[in-house]
């Protein structure tokens, strides 16, 4: 038992930071959430102990589900060590004193900023997500009052005007996350900003999906199975990106890629943004072309355009 | 198709009121309108004929009588006791609001193509090439370059933005369109083409019209009908030339005596 497990026992904080009374507020929200798929369920959001944007949202929605058994996971674009990560674990770790992994496979609950782990999800468990603008047509229509308006009359017509613009001005659909999902045939809503790649892991998923904006005060979330169909047009059916290389370190294909600048001589690698699931296929064998040394020479100098499309 | 019987009225006003706290906007006001019929409110500033273009459109609930509009199923409906959802789908397929300043009607942050587009993807079209066949298609009637269908409207001049606006309410094939000084803030050639345009659509379509106006001349080219305002009240009602050659009242004949004869 660590250091930060015995201040728990010392009692300075409730089990998972907020007060029994302030989770149940939020409990009777995603409850309301789960029962209305894609809905935003307005909630009296806390001032949390970060900053908003670092996922207030999140961070509430975990504490108010975070039971004495739970495992948590928690990411940042994919990562579990990144800083986001790393601090939110700690808090965790430090208010509730639960058992944290990197694993997928072992967490029952995972929290995320931005990407859904490689690996399918199980009914056992849940997927919290860190949503900074819950709004998807926040930015075609400003008013509050009309975007709630639109939503109760499924006046949806505005979300396409966008696509169209993305069209007309790229020649395809430009937009990569944030992609504009259709819940259940009803609610149009706004998956966070995942890339758009994660967004056929959202349709019929096994896991609970729950989504909390700390700064904006709404928690929506997607049953178990539910139908979640990303908006297109006919003739500009919905893709996700492609990359013609696999992952450097893992040799894994079909999986989403971040870039890694090597050098300042153009030098730069692509490798899974999932790094749990990276670090499990090399655990495993398998080996991408990098893996070995990835200063190596004759790797510098790729066009981006060669990879990322 | 429709099914309307052309002697039945498209619009029937009964008695619309509406107060501003103690001060009246318009008061009493009734009349009829036919399908394909344009009928034009004049009056000086503050008479009340926005009041009531407003209260028509449902942008305005009066404060006493009553707006019923013959739906495309050939029922008469109160406009004020439509669900919103009807309401909304009213007013954006049978329905066109041409304003005088075209940053209200347009969404200047997209492009003109887009602007044309919205109606038919409000109500269900998901077709990108058809949307944008059928963009391109409008923008030719209103005499816009098919060059121009992806720059924004901010960047169109304000003859332009008008001629658009009238394709983003027209691409629906309304039955019905409000229009308030929709030649306003525009040069005189500019207006005169502005005015050509239009009433060659309105008689192409054969819609009917509610324009609003302080220009007689406004009203003598495009009206077959007029409604004189002052007020809050209408005091003087008849067919277009016949008011305007001959008005009866002498707030009218002060009107239209006062126009400059150049």
């Amino acid at each position: 038992m660590n250091d930060t497990a015995q201040i728990f026992e010392q009692g300075e904080y409730n089990f998972a930071y907020l007060d029994e009374q302030t989770k149940r507020m939020i409990r009777r929200a995603i409850l309301k959430g789960i029962a209305i798929p894609g809905y935003q369920v307005p909630f009296a959001s806390r001032e949390m102990p970060m900053p908003y944007g670092w996922g207030t949202g999140g961070v509430q929605v975990t504490a108010a589900i975070l039971g004495q058994a739970d495992c948590l996971k928690m990411i940042d674009q994919g990562s579990d060590d990144t800083t986001n990560a790393v601090s939110l674990r700690g808090f965790f770790e430090k208010t509730a004193g639960i058992r944290t992994t990197f694993e997928t496979s072992e967490a029952t609950i995972i929290q995320t900023r931005h990407r859904i782990p490689e690996k399918p999800l199980t009914e056992d468990q849940v997927l919290v997500f860190q949503v900074p603008i819950p709004e998807p047509l926040r930015f075609l229509e400003p008013r509050e009052t009309e975007t709630r308006k639109m939503h109760a009359l499924e006046d949806y017509g505005l979300m396409h005007v966008k696509l169209y613009e993305d069209i007309a001005k790229n020649g395809h659909i430009a937009t990569t996350y944030a992609y504009p999902v259709k819940v259940n045939d009803r609610y149009v809503m706004d998956p966070s900003p995942t890339p758009k790649f994660d967004n056929p892991k959202i349709d019929r998923m096994a896991a609970l999906q729950l989504y909390g904006a700390g700064r904006e005060k709404r928690i929506y979330a997607v049953p178990p199975y539910t139908k979640v169909k990303s908006l297109d047009f006919e003739d500009y059916p919905f893709e996700i990106q492609t990359f013609d290389k696999p992952c450097g370190l893992c040799g894994a294909e079909n999986v989403y890629l971040d870039e890694v600048i090597l050098d300042d001589r153009g030098g730069r690698m692509f490798v899974c943004s999932d790094s749990d699931y990276c670090e499990e296929r090399r655990a495993d064998g398998h080996l991408g072309p990098m893996a070995a040394d990835p200063t190596m020479a004759g790797i510098g100098g790729h066009k981006p355009e060669e990879t990322a499309q | 198709m429709s099914v309307t019987h052309p002697e039945d009225p498209l619009l029937q006003v009964h008695k619309v009121t509406r107060y501003y706290g103690d001060r009246v906007g318009c008061l009493d006001v009734s009349f009829d309108l036919w399908p394909g019929e344009v009928l034009a409110i004049v009056g000086e500033s503050g008479s009340g004929k926005t009041t009531l273009l407003n209260c028509l459109s449902t942008r305005l609930a009066p404060t006493a009588g009553a707006i019923e509009y013959r739906m495309r199923d050939g029922s008469m409906r109160n406009l004020y006791q439509l669900t919103e959802a009807e309401r909304r789908l009213l007013m954006r397929t049978d329905w066109g609001f041409v304003h005088q300043n075209a940053a209200d009607g347009l969404r200047m942050n997209v492009s003109a193509g887009a602007n044309v587009g919205e109606r038919l993807m409000a109500v269900g079209q998901r077709h990108y090439g058809n949307i944008r066949s059928t963009a391109d298609d409008w923008l030719g009637r209103v005499e816009i370059e098919s060059d121009r269908i992806d720059d924004d409207p901010r960047s169109f001049s304000g003859g332009m933005r008008q001629r658009l606006q009238i394709a983003r309410n027209l691409v629906t094939a309304p039955r019905l369109v409000f229009m308030d000084e929709p030649t306003g803030g525009l040069d005189v050639s500019v207006q005169a083409r502005l005015l050509d345009l239009l009433r060659r659509l309105v008689a192409d379509l054969g819609l009917s019209v509610v324009i609003v106006t302080h220009d007689l001349a406004v009203a003598r080219l495009l009206s077959h009908r007029i409604m004189v305002m002052r007020h809050g009240n209408v005091i003087e009602t008849g067919l277009t030339d016949q008011v305007l050659d001959d008005p009866r009242e002498p707030y009218t004949q002060l009107l239209v005596s006062s126009i400059l004869q150049v």
